[in-house]
């Protein structure tokens, strides 16, 4: 069972994000990586970018595909966790922690009340696998 | 519907990942895509292939469907010999990849793709009206296992009296394996040693849980198709509808060592003897990214801002650490060394035409 921390938001996308402020931290779920398989290559954005909510932001590359990472809301990237070019392997090994993607600044931090709960997200995932 | 394998609920119990593949439901990973790909390296890996086609071929003029059908020359096969070869249309375009099996004079069993077995089965009985040779199309009938990796013989040994070192690289015997008879072949599609086992569907089950649970203490694990696929990568081998098609000949594709136009005729032998003649216009090459991003399927390939080709098979290869791929180019380019770019994402990534295969393993058997 994919592990699923309940402070955290989540996207139908399998991003969790973590707000502060009218900052928050983005990453994929366990749920994710766990389907990913071993990801071995990380494409980030640069420091500025500017992303609409639902734009493809990056990649995450296992050794078998290629998966788009999806910006949960609109806002610019602020920092990008640079240590993923050298050690991908932590979006597998701590997804919500080292694995984390980029920390952005939320333009409408309203839009924060629109994402999935911790129990919403578990939901999802399971009508996922149902259908 | 899709379709299913002997051993579809022993994958499902052992919880695989399935997906669609050709038609079927596969396994495409069960413990992990690399873990699978290290453990046939190492050790040992056994896949489910029983997707694939088998078409047999029975009377006296087996041999002569066999030369008509295929681009290799199968009249140099002994009693219980294996070749690897193509079959072609008119033009020389690949319609399948597949093995030949010779049993005897007139016994021939032919194994193709999944993908195109039931087109195959209908173009070589289309070929095959005023021969004398019965064409049965057996798939359903058979299991295919394949058992690869450095210690595949000494699992198999454990399961039957039969000498394998007996068996060379691309010969097969009838083998008692855990008490059944099962047709056990030195071939693969992994660059390891190892065997194929054909074993009728009905033992299927009981034979894969036996070989698992013999190799487990050898390293031995269930394998998936991802992990097929990248270890046949690394061996670039190539695969069908990929890295060659109706579009492709095998001369371009570099499997020229498989077309013998001096056997005799066969369906596509003016055109390949054409193409021949006049030079190749593009060749399959083998390049590495020299960049952490892979290239994958698809992908662009550009030299001097100039597209010259698509890449066919591309991957990360978890035995080499490199990012590997194929890639039809250009005859001139098609040289080790040649510096290419891979469009990524719409970025030009550095990579260089480099020798294949990319991996090879130190033969034992030859």
């Amino acid at each position: 069972m994919a592990n699923t921390p309940e402070d955290l938001s989540y996207t139908k996308d399998h991003e969790w994000v973590r707000p502060k402020g009218d900052q928050a931290t983005v990453g994929i779920t366990d749920h994710a990586q766990h389907q990913l398989g071993d990801v071995v290559y990380v494409e980030l954005p640069k420091v500025g970018d500017k992303f609409e909510a639902s734009e493809p932001f990056g990649s995450v590359e296992s050794v078998k595909a290629v998966s788009e990472v999806y910006m949960p809301l609109g806002g610019s990237v602020v920092e990008v966790n640079e240590s993923l070019n050298d050690s991908p392997e932590q979006v597998n090994e701590d997804p919500y922690g080292d694995g984390w993607m980029i920390r952005i600044k939320i333009d409408n931090p309203a839009q924060v009340d629109a994402l999935l709960t911790s129990i919403e997200y578990e939901d999802y995932i399971k009508e996922e696998a149902a259908e | 519907m899709l379709k299913r394998t002997p051993l579809y609920e022993a994958h499902v119990s052992i919880g695989a990942r399935m997906v669609e593949f050709a038609g079927w439901q596969m396994p495409v990973q069960y413990s992990g895509h690399v873990q699978e790909h290290m453990a046939v390296r190492e050790a040992a890996g056994l896949f489910d292939v029983s997707h694939m086609g088998e078409v047999e071929l029975r009377g006296a003029d087996a041999l002569a469907l066999v030369q008509r059908i295929s681009t290799n020359d199968a009249s140099k096969l002994e009693d219980n010999q294996v070749q690897y070869s193509t079959m072609t249309n008119e033009t020389g375009g690949v319609i399948d990849d597949l093995l030949v099996y010779r049993f005897n004079s007139d016994s021939f069993l032919l194994v193709v793709n999944a993908g195109g077995s039931d087109s195959d089965f209908a173009w070589i009985k289309d070929h095959a009206n005023d021969l004398n040779v019965e064409v049965h199309n057996t798939s359903a009938a058979f299991a295919l296992l394949a058992l690869q990796g450095p210690r595949a013989e000494q699992i198999l040994q454990t399961l039957t009296d039969h000498m394998l070192d007996r068996i060379p690289y691309y010969w097969s015997q009838r083998v008692l394996v855990d008490g059944v008879a099962c047709r056990v072949s030195r071939t693969g599609y992994t660059g390891e040693d190892g065997f194929e086992i054909l074993c009728d569907s009905a033992i299927a089950r009981r034979l894969w849980n036996r070989l698992l649970i013999t190799g487990a203490d050898r390293g031995l694990i269930p394998c998936g198709l991802a992990a097929r696929n990248t270890l046949r990568l690394e061996a670039a081998f190539r695969l069908y509808g990929h890295d060659m098609d109706e579009t492709t000949t095998p001369l371009e594709a570099g499997l020229g060592w498989v077309v013998k136009l001096a056997k005799g005729d066969f369906i596509g032998r003016d055109a390949l003897s054409k193409q021949k003649e006049e030079g190749l216009k593009r060749k399959l090459a083998g390049f590495e990214v020299l960049d952490r991003a892979p290239a994958r399927d698809g992908y662009p390939v550009v030299i001097d801002d100039k597209e010259v080709g698509v890449v066919t098979s591309g991957s990360p290869a978890p035995y080499l650490k490199k990012n590997i791929g194929l890639a039809y180019l250009p005859t001139e380019y098609a040289t080790v060394g040649t510096a290419l770019s891979i469009v990524i994402r719409g970025r030009n990534v550095p990579a260089r035409v480099v020798e294949t295969p990319f991996y090879k393993r130190k033969r034992v058997y030859d």
